[in-house]
């Protein structure tokens, strides 16, 4: 059995069905990619895991609890990290504070009222938190204000924001999405290092499927709120019924 | 020191330094010379200074750090008055027994409200505070007249039980013994310079308070509200609870608003529901806002700059100003102060208005900005000279500005 083990989900929005029956595994320790044009449902069914939107049947079981029902903060504490079709990160902090926060919250959980000590004492928390901006690279951004990052810097930042908390499951809507060439060679790069270095479970949800083919262990397509088809990237590229939902979609 | 840096530590003992010499410093013109009216080194002045600093210190922890803006923190202001003046009426005038409470029922009134009011953020947040406090003062005014006195205010009268009462006890608010209105003057050359026990007294309380703030700036919690601020929406997908982090900041800044209004009533025996209103409630927004939202030393200056302009340019009339221009020409004489008395005696809100506009569109980080600003220009002129050697602030990534200062 899977990490997450998704059942039977539903999901319509008045008269729009935009999640019909979807089933779905992601194993421990593999990187599950699910692909599908645009307004396949993605989006919808990542925000039904995280505890942004609830499913109107089904169930979605994480390590063995389900999620449903359960806020964004408390999915969070349960091991989900999740990094944002834009980055979401604290533009106002230090790039070092945007990586401290994440420790924080891994380690006290989703409150404490630690008024009276200080951060600067806490040296362990800043030890990884340092240790965390290293093995991305950006050490040297530390004391930077993390709004004047550059959008791949931002990136960056998010995915170490959500990593340093060691999630036991990492989802990523479209990380690519929008980015210049260059960028998403950068960020391709950056989710194989992590996969490489790292025992991590992703979920990435991406439009463009060249994007996750060299990534995915597995890959789901998804069109019109359903699966099509689940398997293996090499198989996956030349299914039939995987041409059909995107080329038929591209050239109509 | 006290779990401070030493840059934290080397700040405090300034402040702590300018606290204890503000009867001094604030006294630069001699008596009786024209300037004299500018000196704001006398008790009552001084006391409003560190009593609204702390009101101010206070709310800037709710709305300089987490954003959330409350516009009805005057209501934990006038509980606190109340609270004190009860003490009085039932135990006596030592001001411990009511600041100690003072704190405890305003944590507890702004628990409730903060409460409910944060189930809301943005403009809805603030309409809920700001109803909370009028429904407050409303009560104050009518249907707790039981508690509050009505319009007249809450005071002690001489048959109150006031069972603490001994035959010597000092018959004004004091703290075992020490009389709050009374003050040790003395003359230096022709300066006169008046040590009140009551100042100091706020003083202390003053520094305290300010104390816990920095703590709570350089805080992990203190970080987490900052977090609020700029991005609820991370954090909560970052496993954080937002909710119970700005009921928190809601409630201590509602005991600093209690606390404020407690010394209110330790200075001056009294307690009316106009402590309450609106108009309150958006002083202390002002103060924060012209000082410097989010820093440390911001609401401290905007709240001295505000009491200054309220005592000090309201007291400047025309009879003054005939007196300072006496040196012109009649006609001339005349003109000018015509054309000054606008903005000063009554008009003291349209001198305060137009800085406060001048402060929010130049200087969007208020006061404390504007100091940076010159320190800066004079840091860069040193840079300058220390010539070619000197590394190019410019071409290094730009650090974040830092919530000391
Ligand atoms: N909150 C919503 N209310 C109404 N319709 C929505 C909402 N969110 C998504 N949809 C619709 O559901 C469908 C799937 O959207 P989405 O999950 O965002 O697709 P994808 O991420 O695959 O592009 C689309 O037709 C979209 O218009
Ligand atoms: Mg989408």
């Amino acid at each position: 059995m899977g990490i997450l083990e998704v059942k039977g989900v539903n999901k319509r929005f008045g008269g729009l069905q935009a999640l019909g029956d979807v089933n779905l595994s992601v194993a421990e320790n593999t990187v599950h990619a699910i692909i599908g044009p645009n307004g396949a449902g993605k989006s919808t069914l990542l925000n039904c895991l995280v505890g942004k939107l609830i499913p109107d049947t089904g169930s979605v079981m994480f390590d063995g609890q389900s999620v449903l029902g359960r806020k964004p903060h408390e999915i969070n504490q349960m091991g989900i990290s999740r990094v944002f079709q834009t980055p979401e990160i604290f533009g106002d902090l230090t790039v070092l504070e945007n990586v401290l926060i994440p420790c924080f919250a891994k380690r006290d959980g989703a409150f404490r009222m630690h008024a009276f000590e200080t951060v600067a004492h806490e040296r362990d928390i800043v030890a990884k938190a340092t240790q965390m901006l290293d093995d991305v690279n950006m050490a040297d951004k530390k004391d930077m204000h993390a709004a004047s990052l550059s959008r791949g810097d931002k990136r960056r930042l998010e995915m170490a924001m959500c990593l340093v908390q060691e999630p036991k499951l990492l989802l990523l809507d479209e990380p690519t999405a929008g980015m210049a060439r260059a960028d998403t060679n950068n960020t391709i790069d950056l989710l194989r290092e992590i996969k490489e270095k790292r025992d991590i479970t992703m979920a990435i949800i991406e439009h463009d499927m060249h994007v996750v083919f060299s990534l995915a262990d597995r890959i789901t397509v998804l069109a019109q709120g359903t699966p099509l088809v689940e398997d293996i990237p090499e198989k996956i590229k030349g299914h039939p019924k995987v041409q059909e939902a995107y080329l038929g979609q591209a050239h109509g | 020191m006290f779990g401070l840096s030493s840059k934290d530590t080397r700040f405090l003992l300034i402040v702590v330094f300018l606290t204890l010499a503000t009867p001094i410093l604030l006294q630069p013109f001699p008596e009786g010379s024209s300037l004299a009216q500018f000196n704001a080194g006398y008790p009552d002045l001084m006391q409003k200074f560190a009593i609204f600093g702390i009101f101010a210190i206070g709310f800037n922890i709710l709305f300089g750090l987490t954003g959330y803006l409350s516009f009805g923190h005057a209501a934990f202001l006038g509980v606190g008055s109340y609270t004190v003046v009860w003490m009085y009426k039932l135990l006596g005038y030592n001001v411990l027994p009511g600041l100690v409470l003072a704190v405890i029922v305003s944590a507890l009134f702004a628990l409730l409200i903060g409460f409910i009011s944060l189930r809301r953020s943005g403009i809805y947040f603030s309409i809920l505070t700001l109803a909370f406090a009028q429904m407050s003062y409303n009560l104050a005014y009518s249907v707790l007249t039981p508690i509050t006195n009505g319009e007249t205010g809450l005071q002690v009268y001489s048959n109150d039980p006031q069972i603490l009462m001994g035959e010597n006890s000092p018959t004004s608010p004091h703290l075992f013994g020490i009389v709050m209105r009374e003050s040790t003057q003395f003359e230096v050359g022709g300066w006169l310079f008046t040590l009140n026990n009551g100042y100091y007294f706020c003083a202390v309380i003053a520094i305290l308070a300010f104390y816990l703030s920095l703590r709570i700036f350089r805080s992990p919690f203190g970080m987490m509200l900052r977090a609020i601020k700029t991005n609820q929406t991370r954090m909560n997908y970052t496993g954080l609870n937002s909710r119970p982090y700005t009921l928190a900041a809601f409630v201590i800044s509602g005991m600093y608003a209690g606390l404020a209004g407690g010394l209110l009533a330790a200075m001056d025996p009294l307690a009316g529901a106009e402590r309450m209103q609106w108009t309150a409630s958006g002083e202390v927004v002002l103060m924060t806002i012209l000082g410097g939202a989010g820093t440390l030393m911001g609401p401290v200056l905007g709240a001295g700059f505000i009491k200054y302009f309220e005592n000090i340019f309201s007291k400047i009339n025309d009879g003054v100003l005939h007196a300072w221009f006496a040196f012109l020409p009649d006609g001339l004489e005349d003109l000018v102060v015509a054309l000054i008395h606008p903005f000063v005696g009554k008009g003291w809100h349209l001198t305060l208005g137009i800085l406060f506009m001048l402060v929010v569109i130049f200087l969007p980080g208020g006061l404390v900005e504007g100091g940076q600003r010159i320190a800066r220009l004079f840091r860069s002129k040193k840079t300058k000279t220390a010539g070619p050697g000197g590394r190019n602030r410019d071409h290094q990534p730009k650090p974040a500005p830092h919530v000391a200062e």
